[in-house]
């Protein structure tokens, strides 16, 4: 693919970049080389903080305020992307070099159609008048296969959905047909099955116009299908570089293999409960909406005592509705929700307060549902106080407990604010928090989906334990069905507000299936590189994708 | 948005309504009132009874009020105590300097300062951005009435421009622009700070938007960036602040009127008070109401035009 002779269309050596914070300038990136050549898809991997994407960026020759690059040299092309002028840098950006952001909904201007946005590039580097690029617009929407490509263009952003707008950003990006495009995490936001339709439709335009790429992501499945050559990041520095396939063969460093294995984390499913057990909490023919708009249709499952329901379904599907309304917070317009066979008022201010302590909950983002005033003592004692009128010392001593139970430290954290702790110990405070009611029911909502995959695996073994020393029951949503196969005794999957399927983890592992379920599972992507080609022959053909179950396989 | 816009207004008249109602009632509250204002302290208690019944203002509050309110519902304002003219007459010429002092103020002002806005968000933190913040904070934290003197001072001594802005019907409109163009330049200096750092914060408030890094990263330039890319984003607050800065403008101005002998509504309306005439203070107040109802609403129903998503449903 790449030829020796031929020069390097971006060699970036010994790059440094300093970032801002309290009044003293930190390094992020600590001297990083990279080499692309002309048609070649780098992946660029690691966790939140890696510094993936701060390179990405350099190599558009373009820091983020608050970040100045530093030290080392970029250039593409030949050309020193440090030492040349605004006008120069500006004149690549969005003609030779293009991005693709993280989040296109974030990212597309909402006052202008998507049409005009696609325009700006290729009119202000003058590189096709706007009749042209009109033309040429509609024929990258055709190819990125978006929905009505002749109109779609003239819609605003939020006329869209997440997986349209990131195919159309791919489709702006490629407007002026560069050389290089930086994808920027760019389906980390979607879900899985719309994240198929966006990977195959990026591989097939990079392939058609030998654009070469810089891929980042923090998942190594996508990265195995995208990329030629991978380079593992982390805390600034390159930990190793190799060939895709050799990488994902043979990863040389430990850092490397931990992060392959996390995929591997797994638990056995918990024998059954016996039939005549009454289940901690039962949702029965509910039905509940927003106003006149009905999410959820004659919904009904169980969880029972020292068990994990999971809940999975893509955005939309109904999963945080039927939490919402299991805590009260969404009254039902049919249907019942029983607690220990009993069946709860529907408003949660009409429950007792032992039954609103029976049932907590941990969310997603713990950055947001933690107090940022309060201190950790507080936020884990309130509820202490609140059910189970616990004052002073015995307060003090059943928050150290229960600190020591979470695995932090109780004299190190129990005095820190929310902004004093890493992502993965702001979650540990919101479970910790969770417990202090001493409830029978935890419903997790995506509790590990904004983690690194590490630190997310530290939290699911801690939930695990958790669960087997307090007899929890657990009502775990997500849209990952990588943690559905690790902590999951039962598989409820939801779509379009319906329960498609559900019953014990091994039987949805295993063919048959509903055809929803289906797409799900084999939705999911793989480190086998060939994984994605195989599945879009597969599908094309009709075979129906996953009939050997691929993601039974550990 | 029609739904929108004849809800506001229905509002609008509700406002209008208890604006009348407080306004007759403060008045009320006053000491005195026109019979004894017009007829000074020498007059005899019963010649001063003898006005007020002629006046109907013997009559219980309420009674007046009513008669009053129904003669407003049909598009009466009624006679002003003082001098037994209509309001309507009364009013007319006074409303119409008014609106064109503030309209004058206006079409200097609001272009200014949008433009002042955003060179600053543009040049944010440079020399240029601090001056213009230091100036126009400086205009809008002395007086209006200082103000007007230091334009007095530098502008009028010179003979450049007349102290004193008294228009005569059927002058052509050069001779007024400068007749008053004192006045409307202090007032622009009075409203201009607002409306410029409001239009340089909503628009710097926009530039850490993911969407205006996607833009720095296709290559467009810094003045297009905030142009296009943060102005049309950035217009709802700037909208609001120049609605309030415009009402401002018809319904705040009584000082520089005076200063600059002005005949504008603000001025009636003091003289109005001073003389206990409710009627025309009940007219002027509903006015000036009238114009914030609507200006706001105008506000409103821009600043929802400016917005794609609520314009353009799914």
């Amino acid at each position: 693919m790449t030829t020796e002779a031929v020069a390097p269309l971006l060699v970036i050596r010994g790059l440094r970049i300093e970032g801002r914070a309290e009044e003293s300038w930190h390094e992020i990136v600590c001297g990083v080389d990279l080499t692309l050549h002309r048609g070649e898809v780098l992946g660029l991997i690691g966790e939140s903080g890696a510094g993936k994407s701060t390179v990405g960026l350099a190599a558009m020759g373009f820091a983020r305020d608050g970040c100045r690059i530093s030290g080392g040299s970029i250039e593409f092309d030949g050309i020193d992307l440090r030492a040349a002028s605004r006008s120069v840098r500006r004149g690549l950006r969005g003609k030779r070099i293009a991005y693709v952001a993280q989040s296109a909904a974030a990212s597309f201007n909402p006052a202008h159609r998507l049409l005009d946005q696609y325009c700006e590039a290729p009119l202000i580097h003058g590189v096709m008048g706007r009749a042209e690029a009109e033309h040429d617009a509609v024929d990258l929407y055709r190819r990125m296969q978006l929905p009505d490509p002749d109109e779609i263009g003239f819609r605003y952003p939020h006329q869209v959905s997440g997986g349209q707008l990131q195919r159309a950003m791919t489709a702006m990006a490629m407007a002026c047909r560069p050389d290089l495009i930086v994808f920027d995490e760019p389906t980390t936001a979607l879900d899985v099955t719309t994240q198929i339709e966006v990977l195959s439709a990026i591989r097939d335009i990079v392939d058609q116009f030998g654009t070469a790429a810089i891929y980042i992501t923090h998942d190594l499945a996508v990265v195995a299908q995208m990329a030629d050559r991978i380079k593992v990041l982390l805390r600034g520095e390159e930990v190793e570089e190799a060939d895709t396939r050799t990488m994902l063969a043979a990863p040389r460093e430990a850092y490397t293999k931990s992060l392959w294995a996390v995929r591997s984390y797994q638990r056995d499913e918990r024998p059954p409960p016996p039939d005549a057990e009454t289940p901690v909490v039962e949702m029965r023919g509910v039905t509940a909406g927003y106003g006149s708009l009905d999410v959820l249709h004659d919904v009904g499952f169980r969880v029972h005592r020292g068990r994990t329901v999971a809940v999975v379904g893509e955005s939309g599907s109904g999963k945080s509705t039927a939490a919402r309304v299991i805590t009260g917070l969404l009254p039902p317009s049919a249907g019942e929700v029983l607690l220990d066979g009993v069946a709860l008022p529907p408003d949660y201010r009409r429950r007792a307060r032992t039954q609103l302590r029976e049932i907590q909950m941990i969310y997603q983002m713990a950055d947001t549902a933690l107090n940022p005033k309060h201190r950790i003592r507080e936020i884990v004692g309130r509820p202490m106080a609140f059910y189970l009128g616990l004052r002073g010392r015995a307060l003090e001593a059943r928050v150290r407990d229960l600190l020591a139970l979470i695995e932090l430290e109780p004299d190190e954290f129990i005095d820190r604010l929310p902004s004093e702790l890493s992502g993965g110990q702001k979650q540990r405070i919101g479970i910790a928090r969770a417990l202090a009611a001493e409830p029978r029911l935890v419903i997790c909502d995506e509790v590990t989906s904004a983690l690194d995959q590490l630190v997310a695996e530290g939290i699911l073994r801690l939930l695990d334990r958790l669960q087997t020393e307090l007899d929890l029951a657990y009502m775990f949503i997500t849209h990952d069905l990588a943690t559905v196969r690790a902590i999951a005794d039962e598989v409820v999957v939801m779509k379009e507000g319906r329960v498609v399927e559900q019953g014990p983890k091994s039987a949805m592992f295993r063919p048959p299936h509903d055809p929803y379920t289906e797409l799900l599972l084999s939705s999911v992507p793989e480190m086998d590189p060939d994984w994605l080609d195989r599945l879009l022959s597969e599908r094309a053909s009709g075979v129906g994708g996953a009939t050997d179950a691929p993601a039974a396989r550990p | 948005m029609l739904q929108m816009i004849a809800q506001r207004l229905a509002l609008g008249v509700l406002t209008l309504f208890l604006i009348s109602v407080l306004i007759f009632g403060a008045i009320e509250l006053l000491p005195g009132d026109i019979a004894e204002e017009i007829l000074g302290q020498s007059a005899t208690p019963e010649t001063v009874e003898a006005f007020r019944r002629e006046l109907g203002l013997d009559r219980p509050a309420h009674l007046r009020y009513l008669d009053w309110l129904g003669g407003v519902a049909q598009g009466d304002l009624g006679h002003s105590l003082a001098n037994r003219r209509p309001i309507a007459d009364l009013i007319a010429g006074r409303l119409a300097n008014t609106l064109f002092l503030a309209l004058y103020a206006a079409v200097i002002a609001v272009p200014l300062s949008l433009a002042l806005g955003i060179l600053a968000a543009l040049y944010r933190n440079s020399l240029y951005d601090r001056a213009v913040n230091v100036f126009t904070l400086s205009s809008i934290s002395f007086p209006e009435f200082f103000v007007a003197y230091i334009l007095i001072f530098f502008l009028a001594q010179s003979g450049l421009f007349p102290s004193i802005a008294r228009v005569t019907p059927g002058a052509d409109l050069a001779d007024k622009l400068h007749r008053t163009f004192l006045p409307a330049l202090t007032l622009t200096l009075v409203v201009t700070a607002h409306m410029m750092r409001m239009t340089r914060a909503a628009i710097i408030n926009l530039l850490a938007s993911p969407y205006i890094e996607m833009a720095r990263l296709k290559g467009v330039g810094p003045a297009r960036i905030v142009l296009r890319h943060a102005l049309p984003n950035a217009l709802a607050p700037i909208i609001n602040v120049i609605a309030l800065n415009l009402a401002y403008l018809i319904t705040g101005v009584v000082v520089v009127e005076v200063v600059f002998v002005y005949p504008g509504l603000g001025q009636l309306m003091v003289d109005s008070v001073s003389k206990r005439d409710v009627t025309v203070v009940q007219a002027a107040a509903l006015i000036f109401a009238c114009a914030y109802v609507l200006l706001n609403l105008v506000a409103d129903v821009l600043s929802t035009l400016s917005n794609p998503r609520l314009v353009h449903r799914r």
